[in-house]
C-alpha cells in the first residue's frame, strides 16, 4: 500500500507522542517533525527514528514542502491560526490538534465522513474524543434530549494552556455533544485531580434519552467502545451500562464510566486524555489518507450544497 | 441588642470580621438545590436586615453546577439572583463559580443580575485554572474571593504558594477552605498563618462542622488575622454544616470582634425562616463525621447517602473508598460507580464457596 506522508508541527511532548504513533501506522508515514526549539527531545528523537527536522518551524516545513501531503499540527492555538492559510495555500491538509478550530470538529466513527474534503479539520478536545462517540451510539438507539459528561484527569497533564483556558474545553466539549454526538442539550464538566500516583483519564457520561429498548442502548453503546478500543487501546467501560428509568418522565438515564489508559509511547500511560488526541489523530489521519489514495478527498459535494 | 452588651471587652480597639453568609449556596446542598425563588428572597431579605455583609445564592457546587452530576436546581440560577437581587438593600450579593463547572458566561450573567461578590473556588494544589475567572471578575468591577479548597490536603506552604497565585491574578482575599471539616485549630493556625505571612491581600477562612469545630476554626482563623469568614444560617451546609451564622455573631461580640450584624435579628432569621426550610436537620451524622474524620469533601454527602442507598451498601464504606481514591471537590460522578461495585464485590463474597462453608 502507497503510504501517505505525514508531517509533525511542534516537537513537544504531543507532536512526539503522535510520531511514535504515526510510525506504527501501517498507512500513514511521518517525514518531517519541525519545531522552533533546537534542543528539543523531540527533535532529538525525531532525527533518531529517521524522519527530517527543521527548527524553524513552519517556514522550514515549507521549505520542503513535497515531502509530505498531511500535517498534524500539535503547536498552540495561536499558532495554529497563523499555519492555518500558510498551510492551505500550500496545498496541504491540516489536522489540527490545538484548540484552534480553525476548521470543523471531527471525531473520528462519527462524522469525518460529513467534512470530506476539507483543507482543515480540528479534533475538538480530549473530552470530545472520549466522549462523544459514546453519546453518538445512544442516539443511534433513542433520541437523546442531554448528554452531560465529567472527565476526570491527572493534573500532571493538564499543560498551562489547558489551565489558562480551562473554559475552552467545557464550551467546545459541551458543543461537541450537541453538534456531533447529537443531544439536544450538552453539558461538559472538567476536574483536575492531584493524586499521587496520578489517576488515569476517567469520564462519566450521562444520557438522558427518550423511552427505549435498555438492551438496543447497550448493544449500541458496546459495539462502539469496541470500535473505538481498535484506535485506542486503552479505552474500556469501567462497568456495565447503567440504565434506569429517569424519575417523574417517560425517559431513560444512561451513565457510563469511562477510562482511559494511554499507550505510553512518549506520553505516561495515566495521560490518556492526551492519547486519546493522539490516537485520534492518526485515525483521522489514516481515513483522510484512505480518500487521498482513492481520489476522493474533494470539497465538490459540500460545495454543490452551496 | 446593643453591641459588646455581654463581652466586648477583651480588646482596646475593636477589629472588624466581614461575614459572608452562604445560607443560599452552601446550604443548597442540604436542601439538594430545591431552593424556589419565594424562599430565596425572603432569606436574602432577613439576611440583609440583620446587616449580613455579603449574600451568597447559587447552586451548591457554584453557577451551572445545576446537572446530573450534583443535582439539578428546582428554580433557575437566574431567577434566584433576580429575586435575592431585588431585595438585598445594604448588602452585596455575592456569587460561587468553580472554574471547570461553571463558566465566564455564567459570571457575566451573575453581574448582570446585581452580584458584586464572586467567590472562585478550586482544589487547594490547582489555583492557576482559576486566573481567567479572577481577572473576568475584577474588569467587570466585582469584589474577589479566591477559595482554596479542601485545604486539608494542602501544606502550609502549598497554601501560600497557591494564595500568591490568586493574588497574582487580582483577587482581593484568599480563603483557607475547610471543605472537608477535616481541619482543627492547630491546623487551621498553620495554614492561615503561611497564607497571611504569604499574601498582602486579606485571609479569610470557609468552614465545616463535620468535627465539630467550624465555630472554633474560625476564631483560630481570626486569631490569626483571618478578616472574612464564611457562615451560614443554621449551619445549614454541606456535609454537617457549615459555621452558624447565629452562633459565630455571638461568639465574636462576646470576644469583642465587630461583625456589624444584629444578633437579636440573625438569631430571628435562623430561627423564623431558615429553619422551617430545612427538609432535615443539619448534624454530625455518622457518615458526615467519617467525612470530616477521613477528610472527604462535604458535598459528597447526600449523593452519597442516596448511592448506598441504591445500592445496598454502608454509606461509611463509600465515603472510605473515596478517600483511598484520593476524590476532589467536582467527582461527585464516581459515588454511583463505587456504590455499585461495592455491592458487586459484596454479592460475590456472598457467594463465594469459601463464605458458604464458613
Amino acid at each position: 500500500m502507497e503510504q501517505i506522508r505525514a508531517a509533525i508541527l511542534g516537537s513537544g511532548n504531543i507532536g512526539t507522542d503522535l510520531m511514535y504513533k504515526l510510525k506504527r501506522s501501517h498507512s500513514l508515514r511521518p517525514t518531517i517533525m519541525a519545531g522552533i526549539i533546537p534542543e528539543s527531545e523531540g527533535l532529538a528523537r525525531a532525527r533518531q527514528q529517521g524522519l527530517a527536522i527543521t527548527t524553524d518551524g513552519i517556514e522550514g516545513l515549507l521549505k520542503q514542502k513535497d515531502s509530505f501531503e498531511l500535517v498534524f499540527d500539535a503547536t498552540t492555538a495561536s499558532a495554529h491560526k497563523q499555519h492555518a492559510p500558510m498551510l492551505r495555500a500550500a496545498g496541504k491538509i491540516a489536522i489540527d490538534l490545538t484548540p484552534a478550530a480553525v476548521g470543523p470538529y471531527v471525531v473520528p466513527l462519527v462524522n469525518l465522513e460529513g467534512h470530506v474534503g476539507e483543507p482543515n479539520v480540528n479534533l475538538v478536545s480530549c473530552g470530545g474524543q472520549a466522549t462523544v462517540p459514546l453519546v453518538s451510539a445512544m442516539r443511534s438507539a433513542s433520541p437523546v434530549e442531554y448528554a452531560e459528561i465529567v472527565a476526570t484527569i491527572a493534573s500532571k497533564s493538564a499543560g498551562p494552556g489547558t489551565r489558562q483556558n480551562i473554559d475552552e474545553f467545557t464550551d467546545t466539549t459541551a458543543r461537541g455533544l450537541q453538534r456531533i454526538g447529537g443531544a439536544s442539550k450538552g453539558k461538559a464538566i472538567i476536574v483536575l485531580n492531584p493524586a499521587e500516583p496520578p489517576i488515569l483519564m476517567r469520564n462519566t457520561i450521562y444520557g438522558i434519552v427518550e423511552e427505549s429498548d435498555p438492551e438496543e442502548l447497550r448493544k449500541s453503546i458496546e459495539e462502539m467502545v469496541a470500535r473505538i478500543q481498535e484506535y485506542v487501546p486503552g479505552y474500556r467501560l469501567r462497568a456495565k451500562p447503567l440504565i434506569e428509568d429517569f424519575p417523574g418522565r417517560q425517559q431513560k438515564k444512561v451513565t457510563l464510566y469511562v477510562e482511559v489508559e494511554g499507550a505510553g509511547d512518549y506520553l505516561p500511560q495515566y495521560a490518556g486524555n492526551l492519547d486519546i488526541m493522539t490516537s485520534a489523530a492518526v485515525k483521522v489521519g489514516e481515513e483522510i489518507g484512505k480518500h487521498l489514495r482513492a481520489g476522493t478527498w474533494k470539497r465538490d459535494r459540500s460545495e454543490a450544497r452551496l | 441588642m446593643e453591641k459588646g452588651q455581654i463581652g466586648g471587652s477583651f480588646m482596646s480597639e475593636q477589629i472588624s470580621v466581614h461575614i459572608l453568609d452562604s445560607t443560599l449556596r452552601d446550604g443548597s446542598h442540604a436542601l439538594s438545590h430545591q431552593f424556589t425563588a419565594e424562599q430565596v428572597a425572603r432569606v436574602a431579605r432577613g439576611l440583609d436586615q440583620a446587616g449580613i455583609e455579603m449574600i451568597e445564592v447559587s447552586h451548591g457546587d457554584g453557577l451551572g453546577g445545576s446537572t446530573v452530576t450534583y443535582g439539578f436546581s428546582k428554580q433557575s440560577e437566574l431567577e434566584l439572583l433576580e429575586a435575592a437581587s431585588s431585595v438585598i438593600e445594604r448588602g452585596k450579593l455575592a456569587v460561587l463559580l468553580l472554574p471547570g463547572i461553571g463558566t465566564k458566561d455564567d459570571l457575566k450573567m451573575a453581574r448582570d443580575l446585581g452580584a458584586k461578590v464572586a467567590q472562585i473556588a478550586t482544589h487547594v494544589t490547582e489555583a492557576d485554572v482559576a486566573q481567567q475567572h479572577i481577572e473576568l471578575a475584577k474588569s467587570m468591577g466585582m469584589e474577589v474571593v479566591g477559595m482554596l479548597m479542601l485545604s486539608h490536603m494542602g501544606s502550609p506552604e502549598k497554601i501560600a504558594e497557591q494564595g500568591k497565585l490568586m493574588e497574582r491574578y487580582g483577587a482581593d482575599v484568599v480563603l483557607v477552605t475547610d471543605s472537608a471539616g477535616a481541619l482543627l485549630p492547630p491546623t487551621v493556625r498553620e495554614r492561615v498563618r503561611a497564607l497571611r505571612d504569604a499574601i498582602q491581600i486579606g485571609v479569610g477562612f470557609h468552614g465545616h462542622n463535620n468535627l465539630s469545630m467550624a465555630v472554633a476554626n474560625s476564631i483560630t482563623a481570626i486569631e490569626e488575622g483571618a478578616r472574612w469568614i464564611d457562615a451560614c444560617t443554621c449551619g445549614l451546609g454541606a456535609g454537617s454544616g457549615n459555621t452558624p451564622t447565629e452562633v459565630l455573631v455571638a461568639v465574636l461580640d462576646k470576644l469583642g470582634y465587630s461583625s456589624g450584624i444584629d444578633l437579636w435579628k440573625i438569631m430571628d432569621v435562623a430561627e423564623d425562616i431558615v429553619r422551617p426550610l430545612m427538609q432535615k436537620p443539619v448534624r454530625i451524622g455518622k457518615a458526615s463525621l467519617t467525612m470530616g474524620y477521613a477528610g472527604v469533601y462535604s458535598s459528597f454527602l447526600l449523593h452519597a447517602d442516596k448511592a448506598a442507598q441504591q445500592f445496598g451498601v454502608d454509606p461509611r464504606d463509600v465515603l472510605v473508598e473515596v478517600g483511598k481514591r484520593r476524590a476532589v471537590g467536582g467527582q461527585e460522578d464516581i459515588l454511583v460507580e463505587i456504590a455499585m461495585t461495592l455491592a458487586q464485590k459484596n454479592a460475590e463474597v456472598e457467594a463465594s464457596p469459601s463464605r458458604r462453608l464458613a
